[in-house]
């Protein structure tokens, strides 16, 4: 397996008041292509910071990420916004999804932000096409013109891991995604998980519950701002 | 794509969206109205003015006048771009009506109907005499007598409705008119040898209604020759005390006024020049208080009050689009404010900080079209039936916007005016995306984590 990600000395504190709180503190990690890889620690041990850095939705105050070699601070903005449209699929534990906007249109938004306004006229088929196929794979075919507000939890984060999926990204970051279902549903977002990593999706997934980094490949501790394990 | 589905969604979505529709066609429509009927108030005021005096007028600024007006007039006439003159004589003088106690100073303008009609609208001005303007000295009760032609605020009120109620025939009443006559040298003609004073009775024959109230209040019109002798400028080297020009159809006002200025100047040399006599002389200096002006400048100082009137209307409608900015901004903060969650799902997916101030940019483009379109579509509803309104008003709540027994305006101003609605459509439609652009990019510059932190949503 290849090295996809790399985080070097990661560092990283909130202001709060007159001192700062440091969430993260020189914390090293790396992620094989491939894999599917659980951070477990408690709440508030950084975690979800861990993940938005990982992600380039957040920057650290110290340290480097490597993405495939790059360290991803040389990045200019447009490519972020490449990295971020096309490398990585973000899963959020509150879904995320815009609520004016159906089902299939959330999960198209990542190859309309891709294609722009003109390019979306060629995009629109291929990619209507794909869409369908993810919803129907997480089992949501009959919802595609359904908003937000229509679909239960478990529905919503399905249609966000679709969303994730849709530029087909080389890295998944799943942040607590079945923290917010109950433990049925979790258990049917994670077995979802498990079929994409299967077909060689990377994953990194945040939890702060034991039994679900179990199903992942490699389970990484945090504490204290440092993986410990 | 989502560039244009978002907006439109958020549009339809949000109340306070709606709100700020509303807030922009009632900005809108506010201004429409307020600035057809104020454009067309001046408007109205310019065509009267314009109507009445002609498009140039030549005119000495002392009252004794000046001389060789006939001589400048032929030449005038000579001018191709030159389509009618008519020489008045402006003076003051004192009416009184025998057998009554009215005595007032009145402006008295001596025309020659003939003429006169040529270069303006005193034809249309005229009640009796409309269709036969060049008997407007002559009485139809008794042709014999020596007309006048008052203004008609002089003769009638005005009723509630604007109009005035006129008999069949004018009342045969006898008008006294009394002048100061002056010589040449700007002296009293008969001092020393009985009394300065002429005096001559006319009748009252017609009366003029211009539409402008210091005239048709204050304004005694008589033949030409008559006042012409009343005054002393008649005799051997007879004097008037202005040339009023219509140039030919088509003719730009500024361009004839310019021609008719060095027309003047020649011709008042040649004399001044000539001048051999000292009687001469003193006609040659008469020409240096002769001024030559387009009707616009011979009018500023009646038009300058309401031109400035209405660049006050602008300023303060220019404060009033302040206003609305103000309030679009103070809207779309709110908007984009409860919308931070959106901006960091978008910017999460890859969409770039320009593309999502493009999003609320299209969104304001939206509010600030539907808003202007909604404004201009009441504002020229409500003027195409403003008269209509103010005349239901009127009828059911004795209720006029201006009272017409007091204000010299008929209808309302209600022309609808393309080029100032686009003028007015298009700041609206930029308000709102000046409103927009500053909140759009600040929420749009935030950090994606801070935006999509769980204590954010």
């Amino acid at each position: 397996m290849s090295k996809l990600l790399n985080a070097n000395g990661i560092h990283k504190s909130y202001p709060m008041g007159q001192t700062k709180l440091k969430v993260l503190k020189g914390l090293s990690l790396s992620i094989e292509k491939g894999e599917f890889v659980a951070i477990i620690g408690s709440s508030g041990s950084g975690k979800s910071t861990l993940l938005h850095i990982l992600g380039a939705l957040d920057k650290c105050d110290k340290g480097m990420v490597e993405f495939k070699g790059r360290d991803i601070e040389t990045y200019s903005g447009a490519e972020f916004n490449r990295f971020r449209n096309l490398k990585v699929g973000f899963v959020f534990q509150f879904y995320h999804l815009l609520d004016e906007l159906t089902m299939l249109e959330n999960v198209l938004l990542p190859t309309m932000a891709r294609a722009g306004t003109f390019g979306w006229i060629s995009a629109r088929k291929p990619a209507k096409k794909r869409g369908i196929e993810l919803l129907d794979r997480m089992g949501l075919a009959d919802r595609i013109k359904h908003k937000p507000y229509q679909l239960s939890g478990g529905e919503r984060q399905r249609v966000a891991i679709a969303r994730a999926l849709m530029n087909d990204p080389e890295l998944l970051l799943a942040d607590e995604p079945t923290g917010n279902l109950d433990s049925a549903t979790g258990v049917g977002i994670l077995e979802a998980l498990e079929a994409f990593n299967k077909q060689g999706q990377t994953i990194v997934m945040v939890t702060h519950d034991d039994r679900i980094a179990a199903r992942a490949d490699r389970t990484v501790r945090l504490a204290d701002g440092k993986i410990v394990k | 794509m989502y560039k244009v589905i978002l907006p439109a969604r958020y549009l339809f979505k949000r109340r306070i969206a709606i709100l700020a529709i509303l807030a922009v066609a009632l900005c809108v429509f506010m201004v429409v109205v307020v600035m057809t009927v104020m454009r067309g108030l001046l408007q109205d005021f310019r065509e009267k003015n314009h109507n009445f005096f002609g498009d140039c007028i030549v005119s000495s600024q002392s009252l004794v006048g000046f001389t060789y007006y006939e001589d400048f007039i032929k030449q005038l006439e000579e001018q191709d771009f030159v389509e009618a003159v008519s020489p008045v004589i402006n003076a003051v003088g004192i009416m009184s009506m025998p057998g009554s106690d009215l005595n007032d100073a009145k402006t008295l303008t001596g025309i020659d109907p003939a003429r006169h009609i040529k270069v303006t609208n005193f034809a249309e001005t005229l009640h009796y005499r409309k269709s036969d303007p060049q008997k407007a000295f002559v009485p139809t009760y008794d042709p014999e007598k020596v007309g006048c032609v008052p203004g008609i605020d002089m003769v009638y009120l005005r009723n509630s409705s604007g109009g005035y109620s006129h008999g069949l025939e004018p009342m045969p009443i006898e008008l006294k008119i009394s002048c100061f006559p002056l010589t040449a040298r700007g002296n009293l003609l008969n001092s020393g040898m009985g009394s300065p004073v002429n005096t001559k009775n006319f009748f009252y024959s017609d009366d003029s209604h211009s539409g402008i109230v210091k005239i048709d209040s204050n304004t005694v019109y008589l033949p030409f020759g008559r006042l012409q002798s009343l005054c002393g400028m008649g005799g051997k080297n007879p004097r008037a005390s202005a040339i009023h020009i219509k140039f030919a159809k088509g003719f730009p006002v500024t361009n004839g006024t310019a021609k008719v200025t060095s027309l003047w100047k020649v011709f008042a040399k040649k004399y001044e020049t000539q001048a051999a006599t000292s009687s001469e002389q003193t006609y040659a200096t008469l020409m240096d208080n002769v001024v030559v002006e387009s009707w616009k400048g011979y009018r500023r100082s009646a038009i300058a009050p309401m031109e400035k009137e209405q660049a006050m209307m602008t300023l303060i409608f220019g404060m009033l689009g302040i206003i609305t900015v103000f309030i679009i901004l103070v809207v779309f903060y709110m908007m984009i404010s409860s919308r931070s969650k959106d901006i960091g799902i978008l910017k999460s997916v890859g969409i770039s900080t320009t593309s999502v101030v493009g999003i609320f940019i299209v969104f304001a483009g939206f509010i600030g079209c539907i808003g202007t379109a909604i404004g201009m579509s009441a504002g020229c509803a409500m003027l195409v039936r403003i008269n209509s309104i103010e005349d239901w008003l009127f009828d059911k709540y004795n209720w006029q916007l201006w009272d017409r027994s007091i204000y010299a305006i008929g209808d309302i101003p209600n022309k609808i005016e393309w080029q100032m609605l686009t003028i007015i459509g298009t700041c609206a439609v930029v308000a709102c995306l000046v409103g927009a652009i500053i909140p759009s990019y600040q929420a749009a510059r935030r950090e994606i984590a801070d935006t999509l932190r769980v204590d954010q949503l």
